[in-house]
């Protein structure tokens, strides 16, 4: 049988459909890669190997019949240990969590098993989903499938990893300030944050809940729309999901994209000291410029605040969120200790990672008496400041584009004793959760054997125009289509 | 020296919905220990808070009961801190943008109005309940167990001004305010089942001084006696303190019911730091001026206005009308009764409800949402009185019966026989009767003592075993004496 795990999701879906390729094969095949591959790339917490061939028998039954099934029926799609699934463990790639079952669904898990998709496991992460590497996950670090020395980005690496190794042909991440499109960009794939509201949070454990967003994580741009469709929608069991209309967002991928204009944030871009990034950059607008897109520099001050704004916001919230681990009703209690305030201390002590430690002190100083004024409150006008600049732009603009990082995947350890070094890889992206609005990463192009991804950021529920411009993008470029072939050496294939 | 009581009272009143706060669980008392629970209100990672419809609406009414001003945009806010009763450790609230403010309460001590001001009220959750295996607090337990089926249940908390001058002032606030949350059906009102629950902060200043003193908060009042109790062994405190030239120290204390003291909880420096912040996984709250209309239009008549309708409308006396409106299962007996449409006045309602039914329902330790004496059933009764079928004596009779074996009252009429007997010419007979066996009484009669002709009537109404209509009979016996003479 052919390479499934190389080709869109729409691809193997046409040929499931017209039973040239049974779903029953395609999980098989990602089950094997699985096998091979996990010991060195590390994607996955848990792999749902009997219950995912299951699945997939029953899919082929429905093939079979031949009645009308949704687009991507019968795809193995890997999930984020974040996103709780019933019967299964939900860790968050924390110890505190390590031997949590969730005895619910997310809405995303019930909409996923409505369109037939096959969860094949649950993906590694940063621990709640704290950092840009996955090496804050406390099991293990996952490793990048284009260069095994190189971090898969995070904190949805593993979901990154998983697809880009062929271990899942899509996968379900989440992005509270780059969290999709930065291990998207790392691992040379295209991921999607929508708008804010437009994926219901329901069943997703909040790191920051005002920022927090689940989305796709895919080859193509065509596979994200269609997983997008799948996903999205109001939700009555979250009061922040949105009722606004939904478009089919595969329907306007192929629409002429002529007369597009883009703004390109200056000083952002003179920031960045990789050559091969900003030269990515400038092939990318010279692929859409042919296509009739025009773009210009334009001065934006929101990439330059919202790092410093971000830290505030979302430690504050987090360090509420995160008061439920306490080892009262689930997941680990510390044993032997003597008193309350003890079983707490050690408790958290015992089960939050550093970095998780670190972003719960951050945000219970910024929200303590005498500091929330000076730190929280002035971080919540300055957000406001970075949604009134981007509306103000998108009067203009059908879109901002950005390189998704300032640097190329970065080695294990690089960061390690620099977390302000590792806060500001996130750059570009942190200001788009900031002000709620969608943006994607699709790869454009490579260097030193490392994939770089181009961000478009979009308006308010306008994926779309996004998923428009991007997809005519990948028509005309083939980045996407590059698989990292050296594993095939290592794994022997 | 000689001090003004200053006191303001927090009250949270658990709100009389179907369903939770912020999940689709039960809203229900004593349910079997975490079997009203679901993944929001456990707390599961994962779980998000949707705000009940119900509770904005009971809310509204609350503040519209009490002359207050609704805010169109409220916002929740998470309170954190950390205990075994708060699955998300954080409570979700209202902190500076509450969703009413302003207005009061108006009450009566010792036959005086007093306007006690309303600061707001917002609203928020409930938390689970520990209980301690050995000991009453979690400190020096063996060990506590949760129960959530209380978590996440919603609440009001109503912050009055500090414009109560004494506890006898600060029950009547409480029982008035408790009244109101009855018959708006908002809060059932028990007190036991920590359905109203009340904080005071109280402090002291010197007769004819504005600044205020140094406040303590004195919680644990969890009955109309021990808020009383409570208030002035505190007052008692404070006043000794100051007397003896010390300084009060801003505390939370705590009320213990068995010793009627209070004992300090923490102080000031020791206060929480709940570190509020707008809750991330609730939009503002919009209320728009139709809503409130909508709710303004629908809101039920309130105890005050029914005390000087039941007067001046019904011909009650204030002594009825208050008690007509003391409790809401009286009230809703009352207002049954008046709406059967029957012969009877609301007077004579009022008078047996008022009087020989609330005997009956005391007696046997029963309210009137209990007792078998249907409205119905006190109208026929009522109504068969009027029609002189029936005299009060027998009345109380039946109704006694009817109290016991919840029978139709024409039913236990008929078989005792106990109909009234009116009829002249058979009580014209035993009259005569009577008279013949006391020769010497009519003379009596006819020189003046009147008590002789009571006697006979009371002979008559032996004789009949009560069934004479004694009004009948004291006329036929004036006919006689006056005919003879």
């Amino acid at each position: 049988m052919s390479k499934t795990y190389v080709q869109s999701a729409i691809q193997i879906a046409s040929q499931l459909k017209n039973r040239q390729l049974t779903v029953k094969a395609v999980v098989s095949q990602v089950l094997d890669r699985i096998r091979i591959g996990e010991p060195r790339i590390k994607a996955y917490l848990d792999i749902f190997n009997d219950e995912a061939l299951a699945a997939a028998d029953q899919v082929d039954r429905l093939y079979d019949k031949g009645d009308p099934l949704p687009p991507l029926a019968g795809i193995p799609i890997a999930i984020k240990d974040n996103i709780c699934m019933k019967g299964k463990k939900t860790t968050c790639a924390s110890k505190i969590l390590e031997n949590f079952v969730s005895p619910y669904d997310a809405t995303v898990i019930k909409k996923l098993a409505a369109h037939h998709l096959i969860p094949v496991g649950k993906t590694n992460m940063d621990e709640f989903a704290m950092g840009s590497s996955t090496e804050n996950s406390a099991f293990f670090p996952t490793r990048n499938p284009w260069d095994e020395s190189c971090v898969p980005g995070g904190s949805s690496g593993g979901s990154a990893a998983a697809v880009a190794a062929g271990e899942a042909i899509l996968s379900i991440g989440s992005d509270t300030g780059g969290s999709i499109r930065q291990p998207a960009s790392f691992c040379g794939l295209v991921g999607m944050k929508p708008t804010y509201g437009r994926v219901s949070r329901f069943g997703l454990v909040a790191f920051a809940s005002s920022l927090d967003q689940i989305g796709p994580i895919t080859r193509t741009v065509e596979d994200s729309a269609h997983l997008l469709n799948a996903i999205c929608g109001y939700d009555s069991l979250d009061a922040t999901s949105s009722d606004q209309a939904i478009p089919d967002f595969a329907a306007s991928l192929n629409n002429p994209i002529q007369g597009r204009k883009v703004g390109v944030p200056r000083h952002l871009f003179d920031l960045i000291e990789n050559a091969a990034i900003k030269e990515s950059l400038v092939n990318a607008l010279d692929v859409l410029k042919s296509d009739g897109v025009t773009w210009e520099f334009v001065d934006i001050n929101a990439f330059d605040y919202a790092v410093a704004t971000y830290y505030i916001v979302a430690p504050a919230e987090a360090s509420a969120n995160l008061s439920r681990f306490d080892g009262v009703r689930y997941g680990h209690r510390a044993q032997g200790v003597e008193n309350l305030a003890q079983m707490y201390k050690q408790t958290r002590g015992q089960g939050f990672g550093p970095e998780v430690k670190r972003r719960i002190i951050l945000g219970t100083y910024a929200l303590s008496s005498g500091y929330y004024e000076a730190y929280y409150l002035k971080a919540q006008k300055a957000r406001t400041l970075v949604k009134e600049e981007f509306n103000h732009l998108f009067a203009k603009y059908d879109a901002i584009v950005t390189p998704t990082t300032p640097t190329l995947p970065f080695k294990f350890g690089e960061h390690a004793n620099n977390p302000l070094a590792m806060y500001l890889s996130d750059i570009s992206t942190i200001p788009i959760n900031l002000a709620g609005l969608p943006a994607i990463s699709v790869p454009c192009g490579f260097s030193e054997g490392l994939p770089m991804g181009l961000q478009l950021i979009g308006k308010p529920y306008d994926e779309s125009t996004l998923l428009n411009i991007a997809h005519q993008y990948q028509s005309q470029t083939n980045h996407h289509l590059t698989f990292p072939s050296q594993l095939e050496a290592l794994y022997g294939v | 020296m000689a001090f003004e009581v200053v006191i303001g009272l927090e009250v949270h009143a658990q709100l009389k919905t179907k369903s939770k706060a912020f999940c689709a669980c039960s809203n229900r008392f004593g349910a079997e220990p975490n079997t009203n629970v679901c993944p929001v209100c456990l707390g599961l990672p994962g779980a998000l808070p949707v705000l009940n419809e119900q509770v904005v609406q009971m809310a509204i009414k609350a503040g519209l009961a009490l002359n207050s001003q609704i805010q169109h945009r409220s916002v929740f806010a998470r309170k954190n801190y950390f205990y075994p009763d708060l699955p998300k450790g954080y409570q979700i609230s209202q902190f500076d943008l509450p969703i009413v403010l302003g207005g009061h309460l108006d009450i009566t001590v010792d036959d005086e109005s007093r306007r006690i001001g309303i600061t707001r009220i917002h609203i928020e959750e409930d938390a689970g309940k520990l209980v301690h295996q050995g000991a009453d607090a979690i400190a020096g337990s063996d060990y506590s167990i949760v129960d959530l089926n209380r978590a996440s249940v919603p609440l009001i908390e109503i912050v009055s001004e500090p414009d109560i001058r004494s506890a006898k002032e600060a029950r009547i606030y409480m029982e008035t305010l408790k009244l109101i949350l009855e018959f708006l059906d908002v809060c059932d009102g028990n007190l036991d089942e920590g359905s109203l629950r009340a904080d005071a902060n109280i402090s002291l200043r010197p007769v004819g001084t504005t600044a205020f003193g140094t406040r303590t908060e004195v919680k644990n009042l969890n009955s109309f006696r021990s808020i009383e109790r409570a208030i002035l062994s505190e007052i008692e405190r404070q006043t000794e303190v100051l007397n003896s030239g010390g300084r009060i120290i801003q505390q939370t204390r705590h009320y213990d019911d068995a010793t009627q003291t209070t004992r300090p909880l923490r102080s000031k420096e020791q206060s929480h730091d709940y570190r509020y912040f707008p809750e991330p996984d609730l939009p503002p709250l919009v209320v728009t001026d139709a809503q409130i209309q909508a709710i303004r239009d629908v809101l039920p008549e309130l105890p005050g206005a029914k005390i000087d309708r039941y007067q001046s409308e019904s011909g009650l006396s204030e002594f009825e009308a208050v008690v007509l409106t003391a409790d809401q299962d009286i009230n809703a007996y009352f207002e049954h009764c008046l709406s059967l449409s029957l012969s009877v006045s609301a007077r004579d309602f009022a008078k047996w409800v008022v009087g020989d039914l609330m005997s009956l329902v005391k007696e046997h330790k029963q309210d009137f949402s209990q007792t078998k004496v249907t409205p119905s059933y006190l109208g026929a009764l009522l109504g068969l009185v009027n029609a002189g079928k029936l005299s009060g004596k027998m009345a109380k009779e039946v109704l006694a019966t009817v109290f016991k074996t919840g029978e139709d009252p024409k039913s236990v009429i008929k078989k005792s026989g106990a109909t009234q007997v009116s009829d002249p010419s058979a009580l014209r007979t035993i009259i005569d009767q009577v008279l013949e066996k006391n020769p010497d009484v009519l003379g009596k009669i006819r020189s003046g003592k009147t008590n002789s002709a009571d006697f006979v009537i009371g002979q008559v109404m032996r004789e009949t075993r009560g069934q004479a209509n004694p009004d009948v009979v004291r006329s036929l016996l004036t006919e006689i004496v006056e005919s003879a003479a």
